[in-house]
């Protein structure tokens, strides 16, 4: 009679999944199961499950496994798991009892389903986009709403680019999430936050005794995205020797861990982003020009906020309810000098600015309606040099944060108090360096002064760089 | 001298820091235990009470299998030695971290006995 084999059969699941034997260890898992544990098969083949799954759905001391065991029952539950790379993640679990043939209960087959993937499929007012907080009604973003889908449609990779804060992770991820491998990982791995050799392992894992500190295989970010998509972000900051290896991998599908000798086969889509010009980059040699044409397949240019007009109005009274519901705050809207004030700025942090001035404003606003002087005074100061089109530039100065010019002479009706033209950040991070001094830099009495819990005043001091 | 906590379940390292009710606490010094390590039960689960008792126990030294970034960094910040991602019984642990050669994310496979011990209580 046909036996199947349990792991070609978990590979099927489209969810992370395992099997437990009878005293609740763990005998397969497949690769979904892997990258969302944190943990490959052979390492923790035998180990008791809910070691390795790290779940609150009511498995206290496996109560949940041992009840599905004795009744045969199967059971649907809630809750998170924590996983080795120290995030909790929420799912919902389903255990059912495996019997042998003579019908013994022998063991449970786990399937968790990622709870955030759920929600986005039920959204019920089909607003595709809402959910990820992406407005536009502009034409510029209408356009890019409109390549979305065919985008989403097909394994080919896909470039994102636009300026900081305009919402590229936010894109590759509603492309993802409306693929057809959205029910396998989403991976995200910025390509200019690690060093070389780091990021290296990071994406292509290594082996046991590669280098000094491997003490233990490692899967890498290529092997874990397996059937999903790998999102790499910061493309253009990624060192030239990794280029060659991510050119290798995209063109054979196949890749050497660091240290392995046996190649690994992966099926992965990969999404790029960058704010910079990959175009110049390959120009002054940074960027190699084969991986730039790979990548380049499909691309989606999101233009800066201060090309969308239109949508300014709408972002801004997003953020508002956003706020207001958060802090409990009875704001209405903005006075019309206010709106007129946000209309006229330049945003060029872009969206990721703007939500910034509406929660100072938010937060500063003990009235009816947001006015003048609760926006952030750096807002009424002149740039000097705003970018003037779309297209990525290159540098890593295009993007420069307003130049506090003290020369500049603001308008009188825009002339507000010292006190007001600071951020919020700063005013609570010299809240907390008065207190400071005011306990002679005790933590405690300062957490305690500001009925704050030590850890929230640690949070806020690392915020702030306040930490030695 | 250091001062150890373990957050332990049954006779295994807790899966989650803030899901544990039950620490070991040891004192040990050039490898050797000072005393009998103690347990302390808790009331209920509570992660900001953990980081609470160990700051206030003065520990120095903590080895969990699951934890959160945020505690993970806030202890690490209190300059505690946190090892984490560690699967197996205690007493392995504890054998493990007085010699020295307990690292981070180990996995100690447990033998029938220590299967069971594993149990509903």
């Amino acid at each position: 009679m046909f036996t199947p084999d349990i792991k070609s059969l978990l590979e099927g699941v489209p969810s992370p999944a395992m099997v437990l034997d009878d005293m609740l260890r763990i005998v397969d898992m497949n690769r979904l199961m892997e990258a969302m544990s944190g943990h490959v098969i052979d390492e923790v083949r035998g180990i008791h499950g809910e070691l390795v799954l790290r779940s609150n759905v009511g498995n206290n001391r496996d109560r949940l496994f041992k009840a599905v065991l004795e009744t045969g029952e199967p059971v649907a539950s809630e809750g998170d798991i924590l996983n080795c790379y120290r995030r909790k993640i929420p799912v919902h679990c389903y255990i059912s009892p495996l019997a042998n043939r003579k019908n013994n209960r022998r063991g449970l087959f786990v399937v968790t389903e990622l709870v955030q993937l759920d929600e986005v499929k039920k959204d019920p007012t089909n607003k595709i986009f809402s959910l990820n907080e992406i407005i536009g009604y502009s034409p510029k973003m209408q356009q890019v709403f409109d390549k979305i889908p065919l985008i989403s449609q097909t394994d080919a990779s896909a470039l994102i680019t636009g300026e900081t804060g305009t919402g590229k992770d936010k894109i590759a991820e509603i492309i993802h999430n409306h693929s057809p491998r959205s029910r396998f990982p989403f991976i995200k791995i910025n390509c200019g936050a690690l060093p070389l050799g780091l990021l290296e392992s990071e994406l292509f894992g290594h082996t046991k005794g590669a280098f000094t500190g491997a003490t233990r295989n490692k899967a890498g970010m290529f092997k874990l995205a397996d059937r999903g998509t790998l999102f790499l972000t910061e493309i253009g900051d990624m060192p030239l020797p990794l280029q060659v290896k991510l050119l290798s991998v995209l063109d054979d599908r196949q890749f050497f861990p660091i240290g392995g000798e046996q190649s690994i086969s992966v099926d992965v889509r990969i999404i790029a982003a960058t704010h910079r010009s990959l175009q110049e980059q390959v120009k002054k040699k940074k960027f190699r020009e084969d991986l730039f044409y790979r990548l380049n397949v499909l691309y989606v240019h999101l233009p800066p906020l201060r090309e969308r007009e239109v949508d300014i109005r709408y972002l801004a009274d997003h953020f508002l309810e956003k706020f207001t519901a958060a802090l409990r705050s009875n704001i209405v809207g903005f006075t019309s000098e206010a709106m007129d004030s946000l209309l006229s700025y330049s945003y060029p942090g872009n969206v990721r600015e703007m939500s910034n001035i509406v929660e100072y404003a938010v937060n500063m606003c003990k009235e009816k309606k947001v006015g003048l002087e609760h926006l952030p005074g750096y807002i009424f100061e002149p740039i000097p040099e705003a970018p003037a089109e779309s297209h990525i530039s290159d540098d890593e100065n295009f993007y420069e944060q307003p130049q506090q010019d003290t020369t500049a002479q603001p308008s009188p009706s825009m002339v507000l108090s010292e006190q007001k033209q600071e951020s919020w950040n700063d005013i609570e991070r010299q809240m907390i360096i008065d207190t400071l001094k005011e306990y002679g830099g005790s933590r405690k009495k300062v957490a305690s002064h500001l009925r704050w819990t030590r850890m929230k005043l640690w949070r806020k001091m690392k915020k702030y760089g306040l930490l030695a | 001298m250091h001062k150890l906590m373990i957050p332990i379940q049954g006779d295994f390292v807790a899966p989650r820091f803030d899901l544990a009710t039950e620490v070991l606490i040891a004192r040990y010094e050039d490898g050797s235990l000072l005393g009998e390590p103690k347990t302390i039960i808790m009331e209920r689960p509570s992660d900001e009470e953990l980081c609470h008792m160990i700051i206030e126990e003065h520990i120095t030294a903590m080895v969990c299998n699951g934890i959160e970034e945020l505690h993970y960094n806030f202890l690490v910040w209190k300059k505690i030695n946190v090892l984490d991602g560690i699967i197996g019984d205690w007493q392995t642990v504890l054998e493990k971290t007085l010699n020295g050669t307990l690292q981070q994310g180990a996995v100690f496979y447990p033998d029938k006995k220590e299967t069971s011990s594993y149990k509903t209580q």
